[in-house]
């Protein structure tokens, strides 16, 4: 079993009326099986509103299952009686970045989940250093988050949950908020925690860039997993992608109108570097 | 206009005061509020000044800062000195109709200007030298005995810290608001006073809209970050009493002593 | 001529310790009938510049004419310049506030003086020129995806009827298949309707497909004034002002450099496909299935 399980998760957001009785229900997620290895960059990728956002919450416990189960790190979220403990193995980071930090000072917010873990002063002070090192944010330790730009402040909430020492962390739509140059920086940032630090990452987004390096892609839509596999094996189905309200890459799209114009090429290239190889 | 209130704001330095304990600064401010109630008399208001003039000295706030400060009550001040000049009675110094200034009206009017500018002073420095954080901090371990008759001590100190954080944020986007309505012609100047509140509803309704949207998701990202209330929490940076904070609260005892040795002796 | 910009330059706080020149001697003119694109990082100045478009802004120094007159004069109706240089800002949730959506695009039209009967005949026209739906109308606008608040955010303004329309970052935070729609929806304004379209926008992608003049501010001043495809050939400059070029430009840049004779100043995906598949005609490419190729 993999960092993350889920089996058959299913989940229902209730309307209430005035009186307080359930209106109606609207499955949000539905049948969703995925087993996330320790380790990998998992993305999620789905249109507005395709149920991405509320299997992300799921991971985190921040919603319970209506139906089926989620497995943290072996901890089933709907038997854990101290939901923090799941929380602490599986940080979040959300998109946006003003509505999530809550320290007046950087480090301070960084701060903020060792101190509710209950975590001594000294090692609080040694994971701040630790997570800011790692996300290049110490030179702007003592600054006010107020002052820094998007991607910054997106570093600094992933600071924040790497100092609570996670197996995994889930992104999501860090990026939605950013300027392109925020994006780059937030999404290198996470690389290099997945790639150093061996920390699992689940990164949902609508950014088909955002995707390529991914080990492993979940396509959502309606509130099913749909497709999923490599980035080369769905994005080599640019059609399908398209029937769900995605795109592909530009490299992928351009790739495509020139076999469909009759060009003999591979399926699914996804970087400039292969449309040269296989061009020139 | 709004950028003229220096009372709650925080003046980046390094300096004695702005390291010392933010306990030790709110007895500071409290004590010094009383001894400008204690003191009535020329004298006592120099020893007052001294004080002042000292910790302002050390805390390396230029004068100018604090000063700016005063421009938003200076409103204020200029009422209560009339209304003390004119509403005193006693040896009449100066009189038209009806209005009569007299000399006893005169100190008391200075008397009540000079304690209300100290009181300013003296708390704006607080804030001056304290971040907003250390503030609530300090607030909640003084507040602590009263856990006990159930006040939600660290809850209302969260609530305090998060609301200073979310004070800007909010004035930001209360402007934005405000041109992306005014750019549908809508208009916050003109009209009478219920126009006016009328007119509000376009910026306050997206502006209540968005602020509750952040609680939510700010709930939601702290419990997410382990959150769960006050208990088995600990501190990154707990409030300790050093040395420098000793010296801080005899010098204050003494100085107290002073006030109220002055009231005694009736100087 | 619509709007002229002179000399205009801007500066936050002056006199203070926080001086900061946001325009520096800004000199633009807007005629009728442009599809204009903006671009500029984070902090650029193109967020103040859009704003003294619509007299949101009044320069520190320099004029700001519409249609010849100067919008800071003393007696200029800056509240009816405002409603012919619309300006919609990248917020929908900033600017909904009524309880249903008609009445929300109603605002503007009622602002300019118009009954409520004719201020809703101009909003039903804006909400159904922008592709939302009349059976929606009744909706609270809060209930709505990301992608129908921002059209009824273009329709509040649209529906001022103005000469101009200026969007800031129309298409943010939306998913690729509603950014699409949106844009088409906006290259239809300005085809159908002829309204001048200021665009700001991150993406390059975007603007190459769409615009016909593109603007580039850096550091409070304009860098570029040109067609895409010419800015876009300075795409090393971009590159120091924190910005880029359409991806396939550089994928074009990266055939040419292996022998494959494309223009390498292609920017669209059709652009470039015509151009390969040129090239690799040319050059009798082994890739080309025989008599396949258009």
């Amino acid at each position: 079993m993999g960092i993350i399980k889920t089996v058959k998760l299913g989940f229902d957001y209730f309307k209430y009326d005035e009186d307080g009785n359930v209106q109606e229900t609207q499955r949000a997620v539905d049948n969703v099986n995925i087993d996330i290895p320790e380790g990998e960059f998992v993305a999620v990728l789905g249109h507005n509103g395709s149920g991405k956002s509320t299997l992300a919450k799921h991971i985190n416990a921040l919603l319970l299952p209506t139906e089926g189960t989620v497995w943290i790190d072996g901890m089933d979220t709907l038997k854990e009686p101290e939901l923090w403990k799941i929380r602490q193995k599986a940080g979040m980071v959300f998109q946006n970045p003003d509505n999530q930090i809550i320290g007046t000072v950087v480090e301070e917010d960084v701060g903020f989940g060792p101190e509710n873990m209950g975590v001594p002063t000294e090692d609080i002070w040694k994971r701040v250093d630790e997570s800011l090192q790692k996300t290049g944010m110490t030179s702007y330790r003592h600054h006010s988050p107020n002052k820094l730009s998007g991607g910054q402040k997106q570093r600094v909430a992933i600071a924040g949950v790497m100092a609570m020492r996670p197996k995994c962390i889930v992104l999501d739509e860090p990026t939605a908020m950013l300027d392109p140059n925020g994006r780059k920086e937030v999404l290198e940032a996470v690389h290099q925690l997945n790639r150093q630090e061996k920390v699992t990452v689940v990164l949902i987004t609508h950014y088909m860039e955002e995707v390529i390096h991914a080990d492993h892609v979940y396509v959502m839509d309606e509130s099913h997993v749909v497709m999923e596999g490599t980035p080369k094996e769905i994005f080599s189905q640019v059609d399908v992608l398209k029937k769900y309200r995605l795109d592909v890459p530009q490299v992928t799209l351009l790739a495509y109108e020139l076999k469909k114009s009759g060009v003999d090429l591979p399926d699914g290239i996804l970087t400039t570097e292969e449309l040269v190889n296989v061009l020139c | 206009m709004i950028r003229d209130i220096t009372i709650g704001q925080y003046y980046p330095a390094d300096s004695v005061i702005h390291r010392l304990d933010p306990r030790t600064k709110l007895a500071g401010t409290l004590i010094f509020i009383v001894s400008v109630f204690l003191f009535h008399t020329l004298p006592g208001y120099a020893v007052a000044t001294v004080f002042l003039a000292a910790v302002i000295k050390i805390s390396k706030i230029p004068v100018k800062f604090i000063f700016k400060g005063l421009k938003a009550i200076f409103l204020i001040l200029l009422i209560t000195m009339v209304f003390n000049m004119l509403l005193t009675p006693g040896e009449e110094l100066w009189g038209f109709g009806i209005f009569h200034i007299t000399r006893e009206g005169v100190s008391m009017a200075v008397r009540m200007a000079i304690r209300l500018i100290y009181l300013v002073v003296g708390s704006s420095l607080m804030t001056l030298t304290t971040t907003p954080n250390q503030l609530t901090d300090g607030m909640e371990k003084s507040l602590r005995p009263l856990n006990r008759i159930h006040v939600p001590v660290h809850e209302i100190a969260m609530m305090m810290s998060i609301a200073l954080r979310f004070i800007p944020i909010l004035l930001e986007e209360t402007d934005k608001i405000m041109k992306a309505q005014i750019a549908r012609g809508a208009d916050f100047e003109s009209g009478n006073l219920i126009q006016k509140v009328k007119n509000m509803v376009p910026l306050l309704v997206p502006l209540f809209i968005s602020a509750f949207r952040r609680a939510n998701d700010l709930a939601m990202a702290m419990e997410a970050r382990c959150y769960h209330g006050g208990s088995h929490r600990t501190q990154m940076k707990p409030l300790q009493y050093k040395r420098r904070d000793r010296l801080a609260y005899m010098a204050l005892f003494l100085y107290f002593a002073v006030a109220v040795a002055f009231r005694a002796a009736g100087i | 001529m619509l709007i002229e910009l002179k000399n205009v330059t801007y500066t936050y706080s002056p006199g203070t310790a926080y001086e900061i020149h946001a325009l520096k001697n800004i000199n633009l003119s807007i005629p009728d009938g442009q599809f204009i694109g903006i671009i500029g990082h984070t902090g650029s100045g193109k967020s103040t510049l859009i704003q003294h478009f619509n007299a949101l802004i009044r320069p520190t120094s320099g004029a700001v004419l519409y249609n010849g007159e100067d919008v800071w004069e003393e007696n200029y109706n800056r509240k009816n310049l405002r409603s012919q240089v619309g300006l919609v800002f990248q917020y929908p949730e900033h600017q909904l506030f009524e309880s249903d959506v008609l009445s929300d695009v109603c605002f503007g039209p009622m602002n300019q003086g118009l009954n409520r009967e004719q201020a809703e005949e101009e909003a039903k026209k804006a909400l159904l020129q922008v592709g939302f739906k009349e059976k929606n109308f009744r909706k609270s606008p809060f209930e709505l995806s990301g992608g129908q608040k921002k059209r009824v955010a273009i329709a509040g303004v649209l529906a001022m009827n103005p000469k101009i329309l200026i969007l800031d970052e129309p298409t943010a935070g939306l998913d690729p298949k509603g950014r699409d729609e949106i844009l088409d929806q906006i290259a239809e304004l300005h085809s159908v309707r002829g309204i001048t379209i200021l665009l700001v926008s991150h993406s390059m992608e975007d603007v190459a497909k769409y615009v016909e003049r593109l603007i580039v501010v850096n550091k409070g001043e304009i860098a570029f004034d040109n067609t895409p495809k010419e800015v876009f050939s300075h795409y090393k400059e971009l590159e120091t002002m924190g910005l880029a070029a359409p991806q396939i430009t550089y994928i074009m840049h990266a055939l040419r450099d292996r022998g494959l004779k494309v223009d390498p100043n292609a920017t669209t995906i059709s652009e470039a496909k015509e151009d390969i598949l040129r090239a690799l005609r040319e050059s009798g490419s082994p890739l080309l299935k025989g008599g396949q190729a258009e």
